[in-house]
């Protein structure tokens, strides 16, 4: 965390003048009024178009049949509220699995995806290792030239995979391009202070639970957060290797019922009302983004030059 | 192409630090001295290589089946060879032709109307002047790039489908209604409009690093020749994001025969398969859905292949420019 935060100080001091403080340059002409409203009114639009269209979903979510139905379907403006369409989906059912098998596949997955790739990265982060390049070829070939989709899925029912859970983890289990980039953050750490660990007799692997992956703690969420969205959007995977439709995770149930229109069945509890269709809908939409909402926050901070500069030059 | 990949590890960038390493190659040590010292380094790579090897290496084996009429009951120790039978048929077939020019189509229109948005939004974002506003509209921009496509989608007919939320307010208001998810003549328009809410906030990521990356002492030197806002946007901002810029277009040329399968697959029933046909879902309707495997691995082996010699070509080209390319001579 530390040499990522330093590093973007160290730059910040070479951003042109105006983006620091809020004060613009002396040789900085002020824009004038019409540049000024053309900006303002582009980014208000912009920031709206990402947001409005998921107020009014989770709006709808909570409003009641007939507060939906006054609506004549999406609720823009808030009326009554009501959490009967998330009790309904949560009350056992195809959508409680879903998320379940989702929530599952997404940290088994991510914690699997974390440790094969950052013990690959720090065991390619020192040129001048035996088989250093070599290795390093055998994971940038894959970038260039993808298998195919048909191997890909005669190996994994060659491998009796088909509907098992491992077919959603094992195939997309490492990313070459995540590799690099942590590869690349680690060969950013000052060496002298792992020589010195070396000298004192430390492992590789106790210099990497012990120094380096401290020092690297706001990459590895970054890259933790990108297999974790990987796995819990995965879609296409489960639609090749999943046939049992109790396996399938929230994507495909969220196909089957947002987009294919299948109606989203559930038990309704006594005394408990009925939540509109629509409300049920988009609770589910709600439920595949929550887990985003709730993680992007913390990592997006860490989305700084550094990893991304390593993402691009990797 | 082993040769080109090796330059990829020695860009300038790296040199300084890898001079650095130099004592540590100790030329000296013999073969198993070095296995000695490197043997746990080699061994945090093996899972991942393992991996690779299974989930990558096996399957670009497994790309014989283009050349034999493979069928899942023999297996393809057995199945008999046919040549380029398959191929010849791929290309002599009518829908792997539709499938080529809608996704040729589908990337010259995206290249056009989606690449140069994230640019302007860069260079937008970064001329305000207040970091808290930036930093704000940042994280809500680079949101929907972590959602599904499925949701997308979703959000999209919620939106603007027959009974979305558009449609809703039109015909409230006495006007005719319009149906954008199931035009197959709007659906290029509708495509790309998604990938744009989805991933145009995100592809800012590295123009605004390149913009950082910009030394304030050229603005100030071109304000100072009198150039105004405009004129250093000309002559310092652009030629400033031009490597960043050459980079992406070369790995977007390179990634050209694949244009946002799940995105597509997911409309293909909306939309009908004449307007939504991609390479990769002809790949899957003739090959998983048809079960007519050789056939369908011969289309996916053409595209694979292209595509490998489109990114070479492009960073070939990248090079005659004198420009980096992906990976750099050095």
């Amino acid at each position: 965390m530390t040499t990522i935060e330093k590093s973007s100080k160290k730059v910040s001091g070479l951003r042109w003048p105006g983006s620091e403080g809020p004060s613009r340059a002396a040789w900085e002409e002020e824009p004038s009024k019409a540049v000024k409203a053309a900006k303002s009114a582009t980014l208000i639009i912009v920031v709206l178009a990402v947001l409005l269209p998921l107020y009014t979903i989770i709006l709808t979510s909570i409003s009641s049949q007939s507060t939906i139905t006054n609506a004549g379907g999406l609720v823009i403006i808030p009326g009554e509220i009501t959490w009967d369409a998330y009790r309904q989906i949560f009350t056992g059912g195809v959508v409680t699995r879903a998320i379940m098998v989702s929530v599952g596949i997404t940290v088994v997955g991510t914690i699997l995806s974390m440790v094969v790739s950052v013990l690959c990265a720090y065991g390619l982060s020192r040129p001048g290792t035996l088989a250093h390049t070599p290795l390093l070829f055998v994971l940038l070939i894959t970038m260039f030239f993808a298998a195919g989709m048909i191997p890909s899925y005669l190996l994994v029912s060659g491998l009796g995979m088909i509907d098992s859970y491992a077919a959603l983890i094992l195939p997309s289990c490492i990313s070459v391009f995540n590799i690099i980039i942590l590869r690349g953050f680690f060969m950013g750490i000052d060496q002298g202070i792992l020589d010195s660990a070396r000298i004192d007799g430390a492992s590789e692997w106790r210099i990497l639970g012990q120094i380096v992956m401290p020092m690297s703690k706001a990459v590895t969420a970054v890259i933790a957060l990108f297999y974790g969205v990987g796995y819990w959007n995965a879609f296409f995977n489960a639609i090749l290797y999943i046939n049992d439709s109790s396996k399938n995770p929230l994507q495909v149930v969220l196909r089957s019922y947002v987009l294919q229109g299948v109606s989203v069945p559930g038990q309704i509890a006594v005394g408990q009302g009925v939540a509109a269709s629509l409300a049920l809908q988009m609770a589910v939409i709600v439920v595949a983004m929550v887990p985003i909402l709730f993680v992007y926050p913390f990592v997006q901070k860490h989305f700084t030059k550094g990893v991304m500069i390593g993402a691009v030059k990797g | 192409m082993t040769s080109t990949l090796t330059k990829e590890t020695s860009r300038p960038a790296e040199t300084a630090r890898r001079g650095k390493e130099k004592p540590e190659v100790r030329i000296g040590l013999g073969l198993k001295a070095r296995l000695r010292r490197d043997k746990s380094m080699i061994l945090m790579t093996l899972p991942a290589i393992l991996l690779l090897a299974l989930f990558a290496y096996v399957p670009i084996m497994g790309n014989v089946v283009a050349f034999q009429d493979y069928s899942p009951f023999v297996g393809i120790a057995n199945s008999p060879w046919v040549g380029l039978d398959n191929f010849a048929r791929v290309l002599s077939d009518g829908n792997f032709w539709v499938a080529v020019r809608n996704t040729l189509v589908i990337t010259a229109f995206q290249l056009i109307f989606f690449f140069p948005i994230p640019i302007a939004l860069a260079i937008l974002l970064n001329s305000l002047v207040s970091p808290a506003l930036r930093a704000t509209i940042q994280a809500v921009v680079y949101l929907p790039h972590f959602f599904s496509w499925v949701l997308v989608v979703a959000v999209f007919q919620q939106i603007l489908g027959g009974a979305g939320l558009l449609n809703q307010q039109l015909l409230a208001n006495g006007w005719q209604g319009l149906d954008i998810m199931t035009n197959p003549d709007t659906f290029l328009f509708l495509i790309t409009s998604q990938s744009i809410w989805k991933d145009a906030g995100w592809g800012m990521i590295v123009f605004l690093a390149a913009l950082n990356a910009i030394d304030p002492s050229q603005y100030e030197a071109a304000a100072v020749d009198g150039a105004n806002r405009w004129s250093r946007m000309w002559h310092v901002t652009l030629p400033g994001l031009r490597p960043v810029i050459i980079l992406l277009l070369i790995l977007r040329l390179g990634d050209s025969l694949s244009v946002g399968f799940e995105q597509l697959i997911l409309q293909r029933d909306a939309v009908g398969a004449g307007a939504s046909e991609v390479l990769d879902t002809f790949v899957y309707f003739t090959g998983v859905q048809n079960g007519d495997w050789s056939y369908a691995a011969a289309a996916g082996l053409i595209k694979g292949v292209v595509s490998l010699t489109l990114i070479l070509g492009a960073n070939k080209v990248a090079h005659l420019f004198g420009e980096a390319g992906v990976y750099s001579k050095s």
